[in-house]
């Protein structure tokens, strides 16, 4: 819990906007590369994925902040991880019962989101040691963070592969008289790791860190 | 002999074909991470090795004859974690008495495995793929954990090379780890046509 109550409003902006950016958990802590790398190859499943990431990390934040005094230290690990799983099975299902043909795309990527290192990292680094409200902050804040990543990504790499934005043609074909040719290999996995490459690199210019 | 063929094919199919890194992108976390030394990135492809081939197996038993018996599937990632994460201990503990300097050497790294999204990756896969018998699912685990290793020591072995180039500045450390990974992972494409 934090101590002083006049500061609460200045640390959940902060708590927000660390997600959002200075920790951004894809592009600053590199954290849950495999799901990253694996839906964006288009716009629309990367937003799915990005929805069903907030609403697990969101959810179990809630449970672990909520059981945190609970907990004992070497069935930590486990507690959280089982957690996530009932939060994973609950997204899945409302994903096969609604957007039967997301769920076809993503696959087992959206029950791989158990082990997304992002939310067993805040579960364990902000839940298991903040009150309610906080972890709820933190959690829309990394997961809204996480989801404009992959959106970004996804809409580098669905242009330059299919010279369209979820699925709306914004480069003209060649085979309609165009000049855009598909890009073939953005679509597929050396697209994802370059391009993520490439992006890392520039975050790193704008931050102006050298490492 | 049928039999023979069908498992050697799922094997070099998992290991070089459907390379988990390459074409899943499973396991991108420690394969950014922890390969920065050839030996110890052998080590955690071997302790990945391991853990994936018991709990592939086990699971694929778990959920053929046990959950879809009783109809159960809804359990399946809750049951998965579980084992996986019970395979890990079992390697942990087994470490920890008989390879004591391995053990000092993982660190950390060891209960992240449990995290590891190669080893529940391919428990989903075998699913994925419809595997109908133990011989082939276990055989399929042990390719994925030779795959990851295969994947890993290259990385490893490139990272330790990239130590003494000149990389820019902006792109030093994980960016460029990752756009190597994308040319290896071209490379690996061209193992696509090798069956069928």
């Amino acid at each position: 819990m934090s101590n002083s109550s006049e500061a609460k409003p200045a640390l959940y902006s902060q708590t927000l906007l660390a997600g959002l950016w200075r920790e951004n958990p894809t592009m600053r802590l590199l954290l849950g590369m495999c799901p990253t790398l694996a839906v964006t190859a288009a716009v629309k499943p990367a937003l799915t994925m990005g929805c069903c990431v907030i609403f697990v990390l969101v959810c179990s934040n809630i449970i672990v902040s909520l059981m945190r005094n609970l907990l004992k230290p070497h069935l930590r690990i486990l507690m959280f991880t089982l957690t996530i799983a009932a939060f994973v099975t609950i997204a899945d299902l409302l994903l096969k019962a609604y957007q039967p043909d997301m769920s076809e795309t993503l696959g087992p990527y959206v029950p791989l989101i158990i082990v997304n290192c992002i939310i067993i990292c805040r579960a364990e680094a902000c839940a298991s040691k903040n009150g309610l409200v906080i972890s709820i902050i933190d959690a829309v804040g990394m997961g809204v963070g996480f989801t404009v990543t992959l959106c970004v990504l996804a809409s580098i790499r669905e242009l330059l592969a299919t010279g369209a934005i979820f699925e709306i043609q914004m480069l003209p074909l060649v085979k309609d008289g165009g000049w855009f040719v598909k890009w073939a290999a953005m679509g597929m996995p050396v697209g994802a790791f370059i391009t993520l490459g490439l992006m890392l690199g520039l975050v790193n210019i704008v931050t102006g860190k050298k490492a | 002999m049928d039999t023979l063929n069908a498992v050697l094919m799922g094997f070099i199919s998992v290991v070089l074909i459907n390379n988990l890194v390459f074409t899943k992108f499973l396991g991108t976390c420690p394969y950014l991470g922890v390969s920065g030394r050839i030996d110890m990135a052998f080590g955690m492809g071997m302790a990945v090795t391991f853990v994936v081939t018991l709990s592939g197996t086990l699971t694929w038993m778990i959920d053929n004859w046990i959950l879809m018996k009783l109809g159960l599937e809804v359990t399946r990632y809750v049951c998965f974690i579980v084992v996986i994460a019970g395979a890990v201990q079992l390697v942990e503990m087994y470490l920890r008495k008989f390879l004591p300097s391995l053990y000092e050497s993982f660190g950390i790294f060891l209960p992240l495995i449990t995290t590891n999204c190669v080893i529940l990756g391919l428990c989903l896969f075998l699913n994925v793929w419809m595997i109908d018998n133990l011989l082939d699912a276990a055989v399929r685990s042990f390719g994925a954990g030779v795959g990851f290793t295969i994947a890993i020591c290259i990385m490893a072995g490139i990272r330790e090379n990239l130590n003494l180039a000149d990389v820019p500045g902006c792109l030093k450390g994980a960016p460029i780890t990752l756009i190597t990974a994308g040319l290896l992972s071209l490379a690996f494409m061209g193992f696509a046509g090798m069956i069928r």
